[in-house]
């Protein structure tokens, strides 16, 4: 269907259509919110019967279980520190549903909800007022003083509060950005050289030919999605756990 | 707040989709900015209701477990790691114990070769004394016996030697003083005696 009159639709793998069939349709359930749902009981699923054999020497599903658990932790407790463990449920579950929607996004027919910035835009702003509710309940007025750093000459204050207000302000934006252009940059460019293969084949004898070119781009670019689908969520994750840690040390 | 909630959320659930493609008009631009297509909103909706579902049974059901298990695995590696420290050290001191059994041992065995050699030596040194105390009374029983014969020989020859010397002295003198020539005599073989000494 992309390649009919022999256009480049690229965008049109970004729309959004009811699922679930009428019922789905009636609540406005989404293919969107399909794969979240999916993402979602995936990651319950590996986490439930991942440890479910509890053992000490692990298998191979609990190991994986492990290694997810065991990253994100680290993650936590190495940027915010001891007193950030409190939060690991909330980066981990960030963490893993961003990894789990990209990379479910790569598969054939998904749809990557983490290409729509309604959806980013929203999981930054949880971390925004989570940081912010956080930053005010520890220090109270105190936060304030987030935007002007101890020991700055005074007559700085007139650039540096409404510079710090701005950058503060920006987090959830470059965090929402960030994510969803990667992903929708990767999946246009999929898309691309897929409709070029298609268009490619269909020149007369040589075109197969051709199309393999294409076709070898596209599957170098399914293995660099693979690595940017692990490295956006990562730094989505790690710079959640860098706000933690100024939200909860103040610098 | 949660009426309130439902209250906002639901009109954004159950908007007809049928507005979507009249407002949206997502044939042109990209699909994420159609703003005025209900499905964006309500996407939202859902993106919270499953990553707020999400999130509680992660925090509260799953990752507990996962914590548990990883404790129960340190706690064991470190009573593991506790009990070998222990056994190691009865290790040691089981060697130590032993060493110092074989010190004594050996100590113990050294005496008692040192003892026997020392009673044997006593011994040794005891017969050796009685056979020389046996040698000496010998010897001088001999020498008894000889100074005996000798004195004996000696009487003897004192009286043939004045015998013959009053024969001589009487046939040359026709008499002679026996008492004088005794004297002499005697003196005579008291000076040999003394010279053959």
């Amino acid at each position: 269907m992309a390649a009919e009159g022999k256009t480049i639709d690229a965008l049109s793998q970004f729309e959004l259509a009811p699922a679930l069939g009428p019922i789905g349709a009636s609540v406005n359930f989404t293919q969107s919110n399909l794969f979240m749902l999916i993402a979602a009981g995936l990651i319950l699923a590996l986490m439930h019967y991942g440890m479910r054999p509890a053992a000490v020497v692990p298998g191979r599903l609990q190991a994986l279980a492990e290694t997810f658990h065991e990253f994100a932790r680290n993650l936590v407790v190495e940027q915010v520190g001891p007193e950030g463990r409190r939060f690991f449920p909330f980066v981990f579950t960030l963490f893993m549903f961003i990894l789990f929607g990209n990379m479910l996004g790569l598969l054939p027919f998904a749809f990557t909800f983490t290409s729509h910035i309604a959806v980013t835009f929203t999981l930054a702003m949880i971390v925004f007022v989570l940081i912010t509710v956080v930053a005010v309940s520890l220090h109270g007025k105190k936060f304030l003083g987030y935007f002007f750093p101890e020991g700055a000459p005074i007559w700085l204050a007139p650039i540096i509060i409404p510079v710090e207000i701005v950058s503060y302000l920006s987090r959830p934006v470059s965090l929402s950005i960030r994510l969803f252009a990667n992903m929708v940059a990767g999946h246009v460019m999929l898309k691309v050289f897929a409709t070029f293969v298609v268009l490619l084949g269909g020149l007369g004898a040589v075109g197969p030919f051709i199309a393999v070119l294409p076709l070898a781009v596209n599957v170098a670019l399914v293995g660099f999605e693979v690595l940017v689908a692990f490295l956006q969520a990562y730094v989505f994750a790690i710079l959640t756990c860098i706000y933690l840690h100024d939200a909860v040390h103040l610098h | 707040m949660g009426v309130r909630m439902l209250r906002l959320v639901l009109p954004v659930l159950l908007l007809p989709p049928a507005a979507a493609h009249a407002a949206g008009g997502s044939s042109e631009g990209m699909p994420q900015l159609a703003f005025g297509n209900p499905l964006l909103l309500a996407q939202v909706v859902w993106l919270l209701v499953i990553f707020g579902g999400l999130y509680w049974a992660l925090s509260r059901i799953v990752l507990p477990r996962v914590d548990a298990v990883i404790e129960a695995r340190e706690a064991r590696i470190a009573a593991d790691l506790d009990a070998a420290q222990k056994a190691k050290q009865e290790a040691d001191r089981a060697i130590e114990a032993y060493r110092e059994a074989t010190r004594r041992a050996r100590a113990e065995a050294q005496a008692k070769v040192a003892e026997a050699v020392a009673k044997a030596e006593a011994e040794q040194n005891a017969r050796t004394d009685a056979i020389l105390a046996r040698f000496n009374e010998t010897l001088r029983e001999a020498d008894r016996r000889i100074t005996g014969a000798r004195n004996q020989a000696m009487g003897a020859l004192a009286e043939v030697a004045t015998d013959t010397a009053a024969a001589l002295v009487s046939r040359l003198a026709g008499r002679a003083d026996r008492a004088r020539i005794a004297a002499a005599v005697n003196a005579e073989i008291a000076a040999r005696a003394g010279r053959a000494l």
